[in-house]
């Protein structure tokens, strides 16, 4: 037995296994989520996380230890982000010709995101720092922390109600827009992207290219649109 | 492939000098992807490579996200006391502001009567 405790504190050392863990319980996301003809509820991040958190919980390892070799896979949503330019591009005579469109309807997602995620958890009594923290939740991870930060909120659970926010606009997104009749592709990738970030934006790049590209393209515009107006109406509601 | 893997990087690395030497209040990345934009507009085509090493990036690009979603379990004591709002908030509001952008778009795509349905 002393052999496989040896073992066990070896590995726990090295990045390998927290690494194999994050791509191997993804795997198996991704295997469940395709045998069910890609349904939207059985969302590959949430499998991976939930079954994730119980194994770092059941062997008692802390998140810091997890993080250090899972960073290796987070470190790749910059480079990640950057390539959404190609589908973007491929879709750039469709995106050029509904320009204005595209950014009104971009502005109107993010005060909706933004504003009743504060009101609902207003009026619903949670804590000062959680309504805040909730504000930005709409917004892609890095941006929602410096707005998080800026109005006083915090940026480490900012960052877990984005994730949390883009597994449930993915779960649920699909299934609205169908029962709105919203067919077009652009459409649903622009609801998709303003509400779930990247996480939107993966599920529609999987089931549209075009839906794809107008995604990243809101998930762009979102942060953008958010981190300008989000201080702004905060002075306003809250400094009078 | 390895040309453009850089130039990816690149692009982001850009991106982040721009954003923190301007402070502007958007992130590195997005940056990166506006300058990669332009890359391709100056090129007029997307060279091959690229497209094999960005389809490779962006075909898992949820298991990036899965690292940062583990980290709720550092939270656990702040939706202990306050699960139910947040639970409501970020159901209710994720379904509206679906709903709300998607209806926009597909009302306003349908007034400039371009076909946009692709």
């Amino acid at each position: 037995m002393e052999d496989l405790r040896d073992i066990w504190v070896y590995l726990s050392a090295t990045p390998l296994l927290h690494l194999t863990l994050t791509l191997a319980a993804f795997r198996l996301g991704a295997w469940i989520y395709t045998r069910s003809g890609m349904n939207p509820v059985l969302n590959p991040v949430m499998i991976a996380t939930i079954l994730i958190v119980a194994i770092l919980l059941a062997t008692d390892t802390d998140y810091q230890s997890y993080f250090d070799g899972a960073q290796f896979v987070h470190f790749l949503l910059g480079p990640a982000t950057v390539a959404l330019a190609i589908p973007l591009y491929r879709q750039f005579d469709k995106v050029r010709r509904s320009a204005l469109a595209i950014s009104v309807s971009i502005l109107t997602g993010s005060l909706t995101a933004s504003l009743s995620a504060v009101a609902i958890g207003y009026f619903l009594g949670a804590s000062h720092d959680a309504t805040v923290s909730l504000a930005p939740k709409s917004v892609t991870a890095a941006v929602a922390m410096g707005i998080s930060e800026k109005l006083g909120g915090l940026p480490s659970f900012t960052a877990v109600l984005v994730i949390l926010t883009g597994i449930t606009g993915a779960m649920m997104g699909p299934f609205l827009l169908t029962l709105f009749r919203i067919k077009s592709w652009p459409a649903r990738g622009l609801a998709m992207g303003t509400a779930a970030h990247g996480i939107g934006t993966a599920r529609a790049l999987q089931v549209n290219e075009v839906a794809g590209a107008f995604s990243g393209l809101a998930m762009g515009l979102n942060a953008l649109a958010t981190a300008i107006l989000l201080p702004l109406i905060w002075t306003v509601l809250f400094a009078a | 492939m390895l040309t453009y893997l850089t130039l990816i990087f690149a692009c982001q690395l850009a991106g982040e000098l721009i954003a923190h030497a301007l402070h502007l209040p958007v992130p590195g990345p997005v940056l990166g992807m506006v300058l990669l934009f332009a890359f391709l507009l100056v090129r007029g085509k997307i060279p091959k490579d690229l497209a094999t090493v960005t389809d490779g990036l962006l075909s898992h690009m949820s298991l990036l996200f899965v690292p940062a979603g583990v980290g709720v379990m550092l939270h656990f004591r702040l939706f202990g006391d306050d699960w139910l709002p947040i639970a409501a908030a970020l159901i209710v509001s994720t379904a509206l502001t679906v709903v709300v952008t998607g209806l926009m778009m597909a009302w306003l795509g349908k007034r400039a009567a371009t076909d946009i349905e692709g």
